[in-house]
């Protein structure tokens, strides 16, 4: 076996096994969140097995999956057997596979085990490094969750989860392309479609894509939220109103592979928010440069990106409790009015600068120049919005509004 | 009623301003009021280590007790004020002629099915001699139903337990009744 294959081989075994442990870890997370958002204590009892150690609730997981492994394993009969075990696999092998790209991290030094060699270049923190569609590769996995998601509604015959696929398709593929809009901007500026290179770009100029392009932050963030089916997007499950959406008739293992899949959307979705937007693991100062890599370096740079992203889905928990969910028309019309127009505006802006720079009107790297007019671009929207439509946000009946309370009414 | 029927107002909802309907400054409003609970202090306890605050016992319907008079005897004169007044029928009350001079009757046996109990504390409110109240006591569990029916020496061990803690809610709120 060549080192090449042994690295890839560890790597996907770290990373399966790391992002299950992960995705274990931030149920338990979100349950903390919510319970203190709350005012609740959240689990806290669930300790070692057998002894009285408790450790804040850290065997939870544990107990969680061991529940779910033992729960039984209910087929209803008048399922499509074979669509019905199939959806769940495709969702979840499709929301795992997208992790082949993600750089968790940077460049290693030269270091070698059991005389086997290995050049930090080699080593990189990718699974698949160096896939030049990067991002093309994630979006046309993420792509394929829709066909879980249609397939688990289908498969059931179950009018509600049929309904419920179909909101949830849709739902997904309105709001791939105003993510896809929120990208391009950043593929314009970058002009590379890898993940690597992107986060490269961001560090080499200082400058993070957040601050030149908050309209394509904005746009993103919407749209990954509405991707990974989180609050307030949460229509295909939708917990409080519909039965369960399109996984009604699941149970046991196919249903838990259906929340981990869910989970690792949201994973997914805050690493690109980091990666793309916030510098991956860059930050000013602390990350050094490429050329002198160290042991130090390295570990501060996955350090780096970790910490962004358990900042970037605390706010993914934080939103949950936050707001309440979209109605099924306002999910469109903000995916088709709202982010559809306000992505294209960001592209566009861009589009313009990258062209200004190519042909030497703008200096090359003039990363603040493009933040000035991203942030004007997004503030002058804001503002002659505000003017066109004033910034009304309650519309419960009240006196000279109409309705009930308006006082001729009354006296008539 | 139709729709056309002048008595019917029709409610037309304000129009939200696009800012309204692109949900940001709600957003923030809302993500303050989030932060703002994450860190406040917590309502719940760790239950059973751990006993909630209760707010004012005087007022609290918990396991009933049966109170005792200064002679340690029942106080109950066994009226049945507080078994008609009980809307889930649950106190069951044996008269007999009493043993002592200053009543007529005492109560023979006194039972309470605290599982019928909706705990509205009607029994307490009835009761002229103030001698069956609902104390504090809040984890009230049993292995079995017949252990749930409380007995009158059990309701007046619950009085024993509790009246250090919690003194007779008539002495507490100074209107005893004068003899
Ligand atoms: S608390 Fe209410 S329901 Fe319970 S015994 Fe008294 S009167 Fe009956
Ligand atoms: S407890 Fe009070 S109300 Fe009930 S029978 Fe006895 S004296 Fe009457």
């Amino acid at each position: 076996m060549s080192p090449d294959l042994i690295a890839a081989l560890v790597k996907i075994a770290l990373l399966i096994g790391g992002l299950m442990t992960a995705a274990a870890y931030l149920v338990l997370l979100e349950r903390w969140i919510a319970a203190w958002v709350q005012d609740r204590k959240g689990p806290n009892r669930v300790g070692i097995p057998l002894t009285d150690i408790k450790l804040f609730g850290l065997g939870q997981p544990l107990a969680d999956g061991l529940k779910f492994i033992f729960k039984e394993e209910y087929t209803p009969a008048h399922v499509d057997k074979a669509l019905f075990v199939l959806a769940p696999l495709v969702i979840l092998a499709a929301a795992l596979a997208i992790f082949a790209v993600i750089p968790f991290g940077s460049v290693v030094p030269d270091f070698d085990i059991w005389g086997y060699k290995f050049t930090g270049d080699a080593v990189n923190l990718v699974v698949a490094p160096g896939v030049d569609v990067g991002l093309i590769y994630v979006f046309a996995l993420s792509s394929i969750a829709v066909y879980g998601v249609i397939l688990g509604g289908w498969s059931s015959n179950n009018k509600y989860s049929f309904i419920g696929g179909l909101r949830s398709s849709a739902q997904l593929i309105a709001y791939e392309i105003p993510m896809g809009l929120g990208i391009l901007g950043i593929v314009l500026s970058t002009g590379s479609l890898r993940l690597d290179a992107i986060i490269g770009s961001q560090a080499q100029s200082g400058w993070w894509n957040a601050m030149t392009q908050p309209l394509g932050l904005l746009v993103f963030t919407v749209a990954a939220f509405a991707e990974a089916a989180r609050l307030p997007f949460d229509l295909p499950e939708a917990e409080q109103e519909l039965i369960g959406g399109y996984h009604t008739e699941y149970a046991g293992m196919k249903l838990i592979l259906f929340l981990i899949a869910e989970f690792l959307h949201m994973i997914t979705a805050a690493l690109l928010i980091v990666i793309l937007f916030f510098g991956g693991w860059h930050f000013w100062g602390l990350t050094g440069a490429d050329d002198q890599v160290t042991w130090l370096g390295a570990l501060l740079r996955i350090f780096v990106l970790v910490t962004k992203f358990m900042l970037v889905v605390l706010f993914f928990m934080l939103v949950r409790w936050s707001w309440p969910r979209f109605r099924f028309d306002q999910l469109m019309s903000l995916a088709w009015k709202v982010m559809l127009p306000l992505g294209l505006l960001n592209l566009a802006t861009m589009a313009i600068l990258v062209e200004l720079e190519a042909n030497g009107t703008l200096p090359v790297g003039s990363q603040g120049t493009f933040a000035l007019v991203g942030w004007g671009v997004m503030l002058v929207g804001w503002i002659g919005s505000a003017l066109v439509a004033p910034l009304q946000t309650d519309n419960r009946p009240r006196p000279g509004a109409g309705g009930l309370l308006e006082p001729e009414r009354l006296l008539a | 009623m139709q729709a056309t029927d002048p008595d019917i107002y029709w409610i037309t909802e304000p129009q939200l301003g696009l800012a309204g309907n692109m949900y940001l400054p709600l957003f923030m409003q809302g993500l303050t009021t989030t932060v703002k609970h994450l860190f406040s202090p917590k309502v719940t306890v760790s239950f059973p280590e751990e006993r909630p605050q209760i707010g004012n016992p005087l007022i609290y319907r918990g396991v009933h007790r049966l109170n005792k008079d200064e002679a340690g005897r029942v106080k109950c004169v066994a009226c049945f004020l507080c078994a008609t007044a009980c809307p889930a029928h649950c106190i069951d009350i044996v008269a007999a002629p009493s043993p002592w001079p200053d009543r007529e009757k005492y109560p023979e046996s006194f039972t309470i099915d605290e599982l019928r109990c909706i705990f509205c504390g009607m029994c307490e409110e009835a009761c002229p001699v103030d001698a069956v109240e609902l104390t504090s006591l809040l984890d009230l569990t049993g292995r079995s139903r017949e252990e749930m029916i409380f007995d009158k020496e059990k309701l007046l061990s619950v009085y024993d337990m509790t009246q250090a803690a919690e003194p007779m809610k008539s002495l507490e709120l100074g209107n005893a009744p004068s003899k």
